[in-house]
C-alpha cells in the first residue's frame, strides 16, 4: 500500500512542478499575440487561394493588421468580407469592384473544327503539348477542361469544347487563369462591356484557315472606338476594361463577330 | 579505452550503427513526415536534436535521483513522458519569447517532437545501456544523445535529398505517394546495415 502511495504522490508532485513550472513560464514570457490579424483572419474566408497576392488568408490578415494591404483584395470573400474586415480595422469600406474570370476564345466546333483524332490523355496541358493542342487554331481553347477541374466555386462549363464562365458564379480567385495552358483566361470587372473572343497571333489569312471567327488585327474597332478602349497587340484586338464604355459599336463593325458584350 | 576515444565511439556508434532511425526504426513518424524537402527535414532534426539532449540531461538524474531510491525504476516511461512533453513546452515558450527567428523556424516542429518515440528511446536506452557498463556515464549519455539527433539528421536529410529525386521519376501508380517512400526507406535502412561493426573496428 505504501509503495503505491508513494509511487502515486511522486508522479503526481512532478506534474503539479512542471505545471507550474509551464504556467509561470508562460505568464512571464508571454508574448503579446497580433489580435487585430487574428480578428480578420476570423473574417476572412479562409480559401487560402492567394487572390489577394499574399500568401494565404493569414498572410493578407497580416498585412491588413499593419495597415500595408487594402480591404478590397479578397476576391472570394465579396462585398461582405471587405466590410468585415473594414469593421474590424475601423475603416472606410471603399468600394468593391466585382470581377469575373473570361475565356477569350470562340472556336467552337462549328468555328475551329479538330485537326486530328486524339487519343491522349484527356487534359488540356498534356494536349497542348502535341501540336499546340486539338484544333484548327492552335492557340484556341482545347476544351478538355482543366480549368472546370480547378474551380472550385462550379463556375466553368466546357460547352462545344469551349470553355464558358458563368459570372454569377465566378470569384475571380484566378485559379483558371493560372492553369490555362493556353493563357486564354483573364480576369476583368464585372460591368457591360466589349470582350475580344479571340487570342490568335496569327496573320490575316492564317487566322482565317484556322477558325472562323478569329480576329484578323483588321484594325476596324479599334478606330470605330469613340473611347480609344481597343488595341491590337499581338496580331488580335485586345479591349482595356477600364476604358470601355460598353457602347457596343466595335461589336458591330467587326467583319469577322469575334467581339461579345458582357451584360 | 581512455575517456575521450570511449566519447568519440559512443559518438560515432549513435550516427551509424545504431542509427536511431535507420537501425532502431524509432521516430519513424517524422521521418516519413518531414522528410519532403530539405530544408524541413534539416529543422525537423535539428530540434530533435536540441530536444533529445535536452531531455537526457533532465531525465538521467530523475531516474538516478528521483526513481531509482524509491523504487520506482518500473515508471520510467510514464514520468519520461511527462517530463519531456513538459519541456518541450517550456523550451517552445522560452523560444517564442527570446528567439522569435529560431522559434519561427522550428516552432512547428517542436510540438511534433513532444510525443516523437525517437526521444523516448534516447532518453530509455541510454539508461538501458549503463546498467549494463558501469564505466558509462551521464557525459556518455549526453554524447550518445546528441549523437542520436544527428544520426536522425542524417538519415532525414539523406532519406529527403532520396525522396526529392523520386519526385521526378516515373513511378507506377500503384506505388505512387506512401509506398514507394517506404520502399526506399527500407532499402535507406538496408544500407546503414554496411555500418555494422565499423565503429568496434575504428575504436577496437
Amino acid at each position: 500500500m505504501n509503495e503505491i502511495l508513494i509511487a502515486v504522490l511522486i508522479v503526481a508532485a512532478m506534474g503539479l512542478i512542471i505545471g507550474l513550472i509551464l504556467a509561470v513560464a508562460s505568464v512571464i514570457m508571454a508574448v503579446p499575440k497580433d489580435e487585430k490579424a487574428e480578428a480578420v483572419l476570423e473574417v476572412l474566408p479562409g480559401a487560402n487561394c492567394g487572390a489577394c497576392g499574399y500568401s494565404g488568408c493569414s498572410g493578407y490578415a497580416k498585412a491588413l493588421a499593419h495597415g500595408e494591404a487594402q480591404p478590397g483584395l479578397c476576391s472570394p470573400g465579396g462585398e461582405e468580407c471587405v466590410k468585415a474586415i473594414a469593421k474590424v480595422l475601423g475603416v472606410e469600406a471603399g468600394a468593391i469592384e466585382r470581377k469575373t474570370a473570361v475565356v477569350k476564345c470562340d472556336g467552337t466546333g462549328e468555328n475551329s473544327p479538330l485537326k486530328m483524332e486524339y487519343q491522349g490523355i484527356t487534359t488540356c496541358a498534356a494536349a497542348a503539348a502535341l501540336h499546340g493542342g486539338t484544333k484548327n487554331c492552335s492557340y484556341g481553347c482545347i476544351g478538355f477542361g482543366d480549368c472546370v477541374n480547378v474551380c472550385e466555386y462550379d463556375a466553368i462549363a466546357v460547352e462545344d469544347n469551349v470553355a464558358r464562365i458563368n459570372p454569377a458564379k465566378c470569384k475571380s480567385c484566378g485559379m483558371c487563369v493560372k492553369t490555362c495552358p493556353k493563357h486564354l483566361i483573364s480576369i476583368v470587372p464585372l460591368k457591360k462591356q466589349a470582350v475580344v473572343m479571340c487570342s490568335n497571333c496569327d496573320k490575316g489569312a492564317a487566322a482565317t484557315a484556322a477558325c472562323r471567327t478569329a480576329c484578323i488585327a483588321c484594325m476596324k474597332c479599334a478606330k470605330t472606338c469613340p473611347v480609344g478602349a481597343i488595341k491590337i497587340e499581338n496580331l488580335h484586338a485586345v479591349v482595356n476594361p477600364q476604358l470601355c464604355t460598353g457602347c457596343g459599336e466595335c461589336a458591330k463593325v467587326c467583319p469577322k463577330n469575334c467581339i461579345g458584350m458582357m451584360q | 579505452m581512455g575517456t575521450v576515444q570511449s566519447l568519440v565511439s559512443v559518438f560515432l556508434a549513435a550516427i551509424l550503427t545504431e542509427n536511431y532511425v535507420l537501425s532502431k526504426f524509432l521516430g519513424i513518424c517524422p521521418f516519413l513526415g518531414v522528410s519532403k524537402k530539405v530544408n524541413t527535414a534539416l529543422g525537423m532534426s535539428c530540434a530533435v536534436t536540441f530536444v533529445m539532449v535536452l531531455a537526457t540531461a533532465v531525465t538521467w538524474p530523475i531516474y538516478t535521483g528521483i526513481l531509482v531510491p524509491n523504487n520506482l525504476a518500473y515508471l520510467q516511461t510514464i514520468v519520461f513522458i511527462l517530463v519531456i512533453a513538459g519541456l518541450v513546452q517550456l523550451v517552445e515558450i522560452a523560444l517564442k519569447k527570446y528567439m522569435p527567428p529560431l522559434y519561427n523556424s522550428l516552432g512547428i516542429y517542436l510540438p511534433l517532437i513532444t510525443t516523437n518515440c525517437a526521444v523516448l528511446g534516447v532518453t530509455m536506452l541510454v539508461l538501458e545501456k549503463a546498467a549494463a557498463d558501469v564505466t558509462y556515464g551521464y557525459g556518455h549519455a549526453l554524447v550518445n544523445a546528441f549523437g542520436a539527433g544527428i544520426g536522425f539528421l542524417v538519415a532525414m536529410v539523406m532519406f529527403a535529398g532520396v525522396r526529392q529525386r523520386l519526385e521526378t521519376c516515373d513511378i507506377p501508380k500503384s506505388l505512387k505517394g506512401l509506398p514507394i517512400t517506404l520502399v526506399a526507406a527500407s532499402l535507406t535502412s538496408l544500407s546503414f546495415l554496411g555500418f555494422s561493426g565499423l565503429v568496434e573496428g575504428l575504436m577496437g
